[in-house]
């Protein structure tokens, strides 16, 4: 049975939010709701918390004044679209009365409800909904960390690290070699890797064409393998390489003076190097309390509200939902049904049956897209696709078909920017 | 609707749920619906906040309710072919479709 008993109910909100929600309907005071992360999740979930119910009291923190999305991120690298063009602020969330706090996070009191910021703020709050992404497991390579990433970049958070990378593919001759590392399982978006090569191999195809392009992998499959490598086949055959785990692929050591990535038995040396670490949920969530020994955050599916402390919320790619992947995408959907409960609960009404969707395009050409799409609906394992609907777009489509999906995956950037900042 | 009720649609959802894998659900296995404002939310990702589409993608905000199912239902036969709505559509249940349509067409007219 799929639906939440009101003694579930009670068990979600405990007896303190039930207490909570009778005393803020007694009296005039606003509920305070604080999201910290202005990404595909938290922008999200300011502006929904807002749209479910205008009367809370929602603010918005966020260390930076803008934020870059990952999703079309590798579109630049491509030479396909400018970082400027995929860069957002916060203007809509404060034009819906969100309260936006340009400031970072240093701490969660979570015993008092309280968000405390390096400019000294003590931000206090109801619920908290934090969407604070991922950060990378340094300590499981050696010869990579945050200085060594500005020279050779990760580029796994949009903004300088791309421009980065970009300025190194400009800048490197015709018949060089680009290397790619991609991560273990699980990292935030599983097919962006394998749409990096080919939007790097879009570029060299067209700049550099003598150049090639390995991935050195720590798997041996991947997010839309058939569908990447029948794309890869038509358009990269000469330019793209894919070494599997089992085939010596994994990466072991970086040396970044030699630009070299070191596999078990073979020193790889390229020209512009892509080292992609393991991850874990942010650091944030970690001084939180919200983490697991895995690294990430475990919720309850039907609120996103920690397993762990109460009154918080984790949702996007640093929390655990099952079958949901890390996406942008993902994490724009959770963010309405974080929201939509966090109005519920505030309102002391249960909450509704959770229903999410992704949708994730990634491009080959600037002309051929793939995707796979899913609509998850929570059961007691947790987010589970509904049967007999979502999966890949079909393979050994003709050109027609990939080119509206390579339209759709531009239509679909315009208008989820415009539902989270717009 | 009080307990009781909710307690018998569920049983009698339950009996309807024959084949649950560990790694999906049924479209009908939901023993309550989500509110028609969270599921239609869900729409906005790819259409655009309340389906006002930046363009490319259809536009959802200026169709009438009975547009939006009759779109839904035929995208979830298959009879209107696509190259992603069909594998979204089947992804719900009439009743949900009914409801989102109502909803999306009736906070657009205001």
């Amino acid at each position: 049975m799929f639906t939440t008993s009101r003694r579930d109910f009670l068990r979600i909100t405990g007896a303190a939010g039930a207490l909570s929600a009778l005393s803020l309907s007694g009296c005039q005071s606003k509920a305070r709701v604080v999201v910290i992360g202005g990404g595909f999740g938290g922008a999200t979930a300011a502006k929904y918390v807002k749209w479910f119910d205008p009367s809370i009291d929602v603010t918005l923190i966020d260390a930076s004044k803008t934020y870059t999305t990952c999703p079309f991120s590798n579109l630049v690298l491509g030479g396909i679209r400018s970082l400027a063009s995929i860069t957002h602020n916060f203007d809509a969330q404060a034009g819906r009365g969100v309260n936006v706090v340009n400031d970072m996070v240093t701490g969660v009191d979570t015993a008092k409800q309280i968000v405390m910021t390096k400019g000294g703020a003590k931000i206090p709050y109801d619920r908290l909904i934090m969407s604070p992404g991922i950060d990378f497991k340094y300590d499981t390579i050696e010869g990579y960390d945050a200085t060594v990433a500005e020279a050779i970049p990760h580029a796994w958070k949009a903004g300088t690290q791309t421009a980065i990378l970009r300025q190194q593919l400009e800048a490197m001759p015709d018949g060089g070699t680009v290397i790619i590392a991609p991560p273990p399982n699980p990292f935030r978006c599983p097919p962006g890797p394998y749409e990096r090569a080919s939007m790097i191999a879009y570029y060299l195809k067209m700049a550099k064409p003598k150049s090639k392009l390995l991935i050195l992998d720590s798997k041996d499959k991947f997010s839309k393998q058939g569908l990447f490598q029948e794309g890869w086949a038509l358009h990269y055959k000469d330019i793209i390489e894919w070494v599997p785990a089992s085939k010596d692929g994994k990466v072991r050591r970086v040396d970044a003076a030699s630009k070299t990535f070191h596999t078990e038995f073979t020193a790889h040396k390229g020209d512009v190097l892509n080292y992609i670490p393991a991850q874990k949920a942010a650091d944030i969530a970690f001084k939180a309390g919200l983490t697991n020994q895995l690294g990430w955050c475990p919720v309850h599916f039907q609120t996103f509200e920690s397993t762990l402390v109460k009154n918080v919320h984790v949702i996007g790619d640093a929390s655990i939902a099952t079958k949901m992947p890390k996406s942008g995408n993902a994490a724009n959907t959770q963010a309405k049904v974080c929201a939509a409960a966090v109005a519920d609960l505030l309102n002391g009404r249960e909450p509704g049956t959770p229903t999410t969707t992704n949708t994730c395009y990634s491009l080959i050409t600037k002309d051929y897209g793939i995707s796979v799409t899913a609509v998850y609906k929570q059961s007691d394992k947790g987010y589970m696709p509904v049967a007999g609907a979502g999966g890949l777009s079909p393979k050994g489509e003709g050109p027609e078909f990939r080119q509206l999906e390579a339209k759709y995956a531009r239509g679909w950037y315009a208008n989820i920017a415009q539902d989270i900042w717009g | 609707m009080g307990l009781k009720t909710t307690l018998k649609v569920c049983l009698g959802t339950a009996f309807t749920v024959f084949a649950i894998s560990a790694t999906s659900v049924s479209a009908h296995a939901e023993g309550k619906m989500a509110s028609p404002q969270l599921l239609v939310s869900n729409c906005f990702n790819c259409h655009g906040y309340m389906g006002d589409s930046a363009g490319v993608i259809d536009e959802l905000s200026s169709l009438p309710e009975r547009r939006i199912v009759k779109k839904m239902v035929d995208f979830k036969s298959g009879e209107k072919p696509s190259t992603i709505m069909s594998r979204i559509a089947k992804g719900y249940s009439d009743s949900e479709i009914e409801a989102m349509a109502k909803y999306l067409a009736a906070a657009n007219a205001k």
